[in-house]
């Protein structure tokens, strides 16, 4: 089990989260029109083994979605920050 | 090398059996080959073989880091099909189902092929005409298949739960007489055998630590045992394929998660097929020796950890309970995990890269091993003229970019989902 820090709910097990992805992606400006900038948004990602940021959402918590930096090949758990204001 | 006959049984067995050779050569990696195939497991072993055998090109090396099939070919539940439903994907994997059909033949090593047949339950009306639908095409496509309804499945499979207890009561079943199971070890072993007697170099305990490219393309690789030179490299490493396409500059469009299977102790002749409960994600076999073989969902996460977490183990035992009541009682003997590359449509990408010389095979997702004998007979076919074989014509990188996504399951991008 991989224990979450929730900022707003304190340590819980990951099974009350929802795994949302890569974090660390921009999302392309609403206005860009280039369709390589948003397929490589939407299909690439750098799937590193070691430092990962990523999404989870606290769906059975307060429901609020979290960015919480684990390293893949440990699970161990680096920091967990609210994804609002912290969005890449 | 001598051929295994019931012939040699015998004579070897006079001799003690102490005079069989060696299964495959050890040799000391050459300074340059013609290819260079990274990742000794079923498909980058089947690669090099018919690379040999099909296509007459046998200066070929297989690096592998650990042991041979030590990686996801001996960690899934060896489970061969080719119900798939989708252009582009049908054909691809009934041309593998008739590889393996031959295949003991083929390899002269027996890889234990048992077409058992493969029982996929629906538990409603609406999931059974899905069911029918794709038993429909499959067999538009020449691939054997049948719906059955509920009481031709009772018929047929009784231990599952019919009781008015069942949590999701049974509605019907597509079935594939031709799918079973296959003994995935051998066929690594099978493959590295028949390989190294076509004169392809097996070199274990050699990993891959970069990927040698000049002005575009590849030149060859570095390795914890030295320097090899290659105009043809082949990516053919599971989990690792995003690791391994960065020492070339390329991003995939994978990620990597785990996937987790169990084993029973082993009990007496229980389970006579496969069996894939609908309600949920969970597909059971029994070995020859006995023991379920069953394994469910991905964790969840990316993960590179080969190993599971506990909660997962607990919703699959619980689909276990709920389609098999009788297991309850059964201790689990192991679990493993290994590491799968969830590509972003749930489909496969044999195809070459933007850097020239370069090849990929990968991103099977957790559907890989019932592939392994196409694969490898596409992939050769690829590296050798440098042209797709028309059955992987759809597995390209750029299918992403374009709006050509293979997504059997309709899940979308979300790679932990298919």
């Amino acid at each position: 089990m991989i224990r979450i820090d929730c900022p707003y709910c304190g340590a819980r097990d990951h099974t009350e989260f929802s795994y949302g992805g890569d974090a660390s992606v921009p999302r392309p400006d609403i206005a860009c029109e280039d369709i390589k900038a948003w397929s490589d948004y939407v299909f690439l990602r750098d799937n590193p083994r070691g430092a990962h940021s990523e999404f989870w959402h606290h769906v059975n918590g307060c429901r609020e979605w979290l960015i919480v930096k684990r390293d893949t090949a440990t699970h161990e758990v680096a920091a967990v920050l609210p994804a609002r204001g912290n969005m890449p | 090398m001598s051929r295994y006959s019931a012939l040699a049984l015998a004579v070897k067995a006079l001799g003690g059996n102490r005079t069989w050779p060696r299964v495959w050569r050890d040799p000391e990696p050459k300074p340059s080959y013609d290819v260079v195939i990274i990742g000794g497991g079923g498909h980058g072993l089947a690669s090099a073989y018919y690379l040999a055998r099909e296509h007459g090109i046998t200066n070929v090396a297989v690096l592998e880091k650990s042991w041979l099939g030590g990686g996801n070919t001996g960690r899934n539940t060896t489970i061969v099909r080719s119900n798939y439903m989708i252009d582009g994907n049908t054909r691809f994997y009934e041309k593998s189902l008739q590889l393996w059909e031959g295949l003991s033949r083929e390899l002269n090593y027996n890889v234990m092929y048992s077409p058992r047949g493969q029982l996929n339950l629906s538990h409603s009306k609406a999931q059974f005409d899905a069911a029918a639908r794709r038993g429909n095409i499959m067999r538009l496509n020449g691939i054997d298949s049948k719906a059955m309804l509920r009481d031709e499945v009772r018929r047929f499979a009784p231990y599952l739960d019919f009781s008015d207890q069942a949590r999701f009561p049974i509605y019907g079943a597509l079935w594939q007489g031709r799918a079973g199971t296959v003994r995935h070890d051998a066929v690594a072993w099978g493959y590295a055998r028949a390989a190294a007697r076509c004169g392809v170099d097996i070199i274990q305990q050699c990993e891959v630590t970069g990927i040698v490219t000049k002005n575009g393309r590849v030149r060859g690789v570095e390795t914890t045992r030295g320097a090899i030179t290659a105009n043809t490299v082949a990516i053919v490493v599971a989990g690792d394929s995003s690791l391994l396409a960065r020492m070339a500059g390329i991003r995939l469009p994978v990620e990597s998660h785990v996937l987790q299977a169990f084993v029973t102790e082993a009990v007496k002749p229980l389970v006579d097929t496969v069996i894939t409960f609908g309600a949920g994600h969970f597909y059971i076999s029994q070995s020859d020796k006995g023991g379920l073989v069953f394994g469910g969902d991905l964790d969840g996460y990316n993960s590179y950890a080969r190993r599971g977490n506990l909660a997962v183990a607990g919703d699959v035992m619980a689909e276990a309970r709920a389609l098999l009541p009788h297991l309850s009682r059964l201790r689990v003997l192991r679990h493993w995990g290994g590491t799968v590359d969830m590509t972003m449509d749930g489909s496969p990408i044999i195809a070459a890269m933007p850097v020239k010389g370069l090849f990929l095979n990968g991103g099977w997702c957790y559907g890989g091993f019932k592939a392994t004998p196409a694969s490898g007979w596409c992939f050769a076919h690829l590296l050798a003229t440098g042209e797709p074989h028309p059955l992987i014509s759809r597995f390209t990188l750029e299918r992403f970019e374009r709006g050509f996504q293979l997504d059997e399951k309709g899940a979308g991008p979300e790679p932990g989902h298919h």
